[in-house]
C-alpha cells in the first residue's frame, strides 16, 4: 500500500501515475460471466462487445477467455451472444 | 510615445486588434465558431488564414461546445490555442471551460462581452464573463482597444507560464470596444513572435514511470484528466488554486516586461489607479467604463471633490491585496457592476471587492451600483447623480441603501 500523496507531490491535471490495467476493476462485479464451450462458435463478437476488453482471444487456445481481474460484469457479452453460450452467474469468477 | 521600436499605428476596432495580436502570437490551432460581436475576430482571422498570412490550422466548428473542445485537445498536444466567444456561446462552453483549466490547457479565449438571454440581447454587459467566474480561467477586462491587442499577446506568456498553465479569458466590452474604430499602436511581427517565444512545458511522471514534458505525444503516451476518485479529486483542485495564485505575480511581470517593449502599461499589470492617492471617494469599475469614469474624475477634481477611479484590470485571479492598497485610505467606496447576481445582494465584483476590505482597519462605506445593462449606454452625466447619494451617506457616515441602479426607469 502506497501512501497518498499532497497535492504538491502530484503531476497536474490528473496525469495517470499508473496505466490502467494496475487498477483490477474485476472486484467491481456482481454477476460473472461464464462460458459454455459447446455452444460457442468463435464468432468472437462478445470480444468485440466487451468495454473493458476483459475477454481474449487466442488462436492457440482456440477459445474465448474471459479476464476476471477486469470484467466488471456488466453482462454485454451475454446479451449479445447470438448462441447464448455465455450466461451471467450470481457469483464471484476464480 | 515613441518607444525604443517603431510601431505601426493602425486603425482597428476591438475585435480587429484581437484578431490582429494572434496573428502576430504565432499561433498554431484556432477553433472558433461565430457570435456576435465577436464576429469580427473569427472572420478577419479566417482571412489571414485562407490568405496565408499565418500559419494555424482554422477549424471551422459546428457549435461553441465543440470549438472549446478541439481547442482543448490541440492545446493538450503542444498547439499554442486560441478561440474566441460572446454570451450563449461562452454560456454553451460552461462544462468545458472547467475541463479546460482542470486539464490545465493554456488557451487564450477573447470574449466581446454580451448580455445573456431572455429577453434576447446583443449589445454589451459583463453578464457573460461573470456567469463563469468559478470555471478556473483567469480573467482580464480591457478599457479600450489597445489594451485588447496587448492583453491578447500578454495572454499567452501568462497562460503558458509553467507556474501557471490555466487558461485565459480577454475579456472586451460587446460594441463599445469590439465594434469601435480606435487608433492602434502594433509592434513589428518579429517583437511579438520573440515576446511571446516558444511554448514552454513543465514535466510530468507518466503511468510508464518516466518525466517528459507535459503533452500528449505518442513517443510518451499520457492520459490527462481521466478520473480522480475522492481520495485525489481535491488535490487536483488545490493544485489550480496555487496556479491561481502563481499568476498574480506572473501577470505583473509579463505586463511590465511588455511595457518595456511597447512603452504602454496599464497600472501594475492587475489594477489600474487614477487620482486614488487622496480620494476620499474611490469609484472601482471594469471595463471601457473606465474610460467614461476618468473623464468624470477629471470633471469633478476640477471643481474640488476628492474623487479617484480603481479600474480592475484583471478579475481571476482576484488581486484582493492590491486592492486593499488602493482602497485603505478612502472613505466610500462606490462598485460598478454591469452584470445582475439575481437574489445576491449587489453584483459581483460587488461582493469580492467589499470582501476583500472586511480586512482594513479603518474600513470605508462601501456602496454597489448595477449600471448598463444589454447594452444600455450610461453617459458621464448618469455617473454624476452617484454623487448626491455619495454626500448623504459620508454625511451620515452610514450606508442607508445598499444596491443602486444607474440609468433604470423607477
Amino acid at each position: 500500500m502506497s501512501r497518498e500523496k499532497s497535492w504538491k507531490e502530484i503531476s497536474p491535471a490528473g496525469v495517470c501515475s499508473k496505466p490502467s490495467t494496475a487498477f483490477l476493476t474485476g472486484d467491481w462485479k456482481t454477476f460473472t460471466p461464464v462460458r459454455d464451450l459447446e455452444k460457442c462458435t468463435t464468432c468472437l463478437l462478445c470480444v468485440i462487445y466487451c468495454p473493458d476488453g476483459a475477454i481474449r482471444f487466442r488462436s492457440e487456445a482456440g477459445k474465448i477467455e474471459f479476464d476476471y481481474r477486469f470484467c466488471k460484469g456488466c453482462g454485454i457479452c451475454a446479451k449479445e451472444c447470438p448462441t447464448k453460450a455465455i450466461t451471467m452467474k450470481l457469483e464471484k469468477g476464480e | 510615445m515613441a518607444g525604443k521600436i517603431k510601431q505601426l499605428r493602425m486603425g482597428l476596432n476591438g475585435d480587429e486588434a484581437v484578431a490582429y495580436a494572434v496573428k502576430q502570437s504565432d499561433v498554431d490551432v484556432v477553433a472558433a465558431y461565430p457570435i456576435t460581436p465577436q464576429t469580427i475576430i473569427v472572420e478577419k482571422f479566417s482571412e489571414y488564414v485562407a490568405d496565408g498570412e499565418v500559419n494555424t490550422e482554422f477549424v471551422c466548428t459546428e457549435s461553441e461546445h465543440s470549438a472549446i473542445t478541439a481547442c482543448i485537445a490541440a492545446s493538450a498536444t503542444g498547439a499554442r490555442t486560441f478561440t474566441a466567444s460572446a454570451s450563449a456561446g461562452l454560456a454553451l462552453m460552461h462544462e468545458m471551460l472547467f475541463v479546460a483549466s482542470g486539464c490545465r490547457v493554456p488557451i487564450v479565449m477573447a470574449i466581446a462581452n454580451r448580455a445573456l438571454s431572455a429577453p434576447l440581447n446583443i449589445h454589451g454587459d459583463h453578464s457573460d464573463s461573470m456567469a463563469q467566474r468559478d470555471s478556473g480561467w483567469i480573467q482580464i477586462f480591457v478599457e479600450n482597444s489597445q489594451e485588447a491587442y496587448d492583453s491578447v499577446i500578454q495572454a499567452f506568456r501568462i497562460a503558458e507560464n509553467t507556474n501557471v498553465l490555466l487558461p485565459v479569458i480577454v475579456g472586451l466590452d460587446g460594441f463599445t470596444l469590439s465594434h469601435t474604430l480606435e487608433n492602434v499602436d502594433t509592434l513589428p511581427d518579429e517583437s511579438v513572435k520573440q515576446f511571446v517565444g516558444r511554448r514552454q512545458f513543465t514535466t510530468v511522471t507518466t503511468h510508464e514511470g518516466k518525466t517528459v514534458p507535459f503533452k500528449l505525444d505518442p513517443a510518451n503516451p499520457m492520459t490527462i484528466g481521466p478520473i480522480a476518485l475522492p481520495n485525489y479529486y481535491f488535490e487536483f483542485k488545490r493544485q489550480q488554486e496555487e496556479a491561481m495564485k502563481n499568476a498574480l505575480e506572473v501577470i505583473q511581470k509579463v505586463h511590465d516586461e511588455y511595457a518595456k517593449l511597447s512603452s504602454r502599461s496599464y497600472g501594475n499589470g492587475l489594477i489600474e489607479e487614477y487620482f486614488l492617492e487622496d480620494a476620499e471617494v474611490a469609484v472601482v469599475c471594469l471595463g471601457s467604463t473606465a474610460g467614461t469614469l476618468k473623464t468624470v474624475v477629471d470633471g469633478l477634481r476640477q471643481e474640488g471633490i476628492k474623487v479617484g477611479l480603481l479600474r480592475l484590470r484583471v478579475f481571476r485571479p482576484f488581486p484582493a491585496e492590491a486592492i486593499r492598497n488602493a482602497l485603505k485610505n478612502a472613505k466610500m467606496v462606490v462598485v460598478m457592476d454591469k452584470c445582475m447576481s439575481f437574489g445576491g445582494n449587489g453584483g459581483a465584483v460587488f461582493h469580492e471587492v467589499r470582501s476583500a476590505m472586511y480586512d482594513v482597519n479603518s474600513r470605508p462605506l462601501i456602496v454597489n451600483y448595477i449600471y448598463g445593462l444589454g447594452g444600455r449606454d450610461t453617459p458621464p452625466k448618469e455617473f454624476r447623480k452617484i454623487l448626491e447619494d455619495m454626500h448623504r451617506m459620508l454625511h451620515a457616515g452610514r450606508v442607508d441603501k445598499l444596491v443602486h441602479y444607474i440609468g433604470l426607469r423607477e
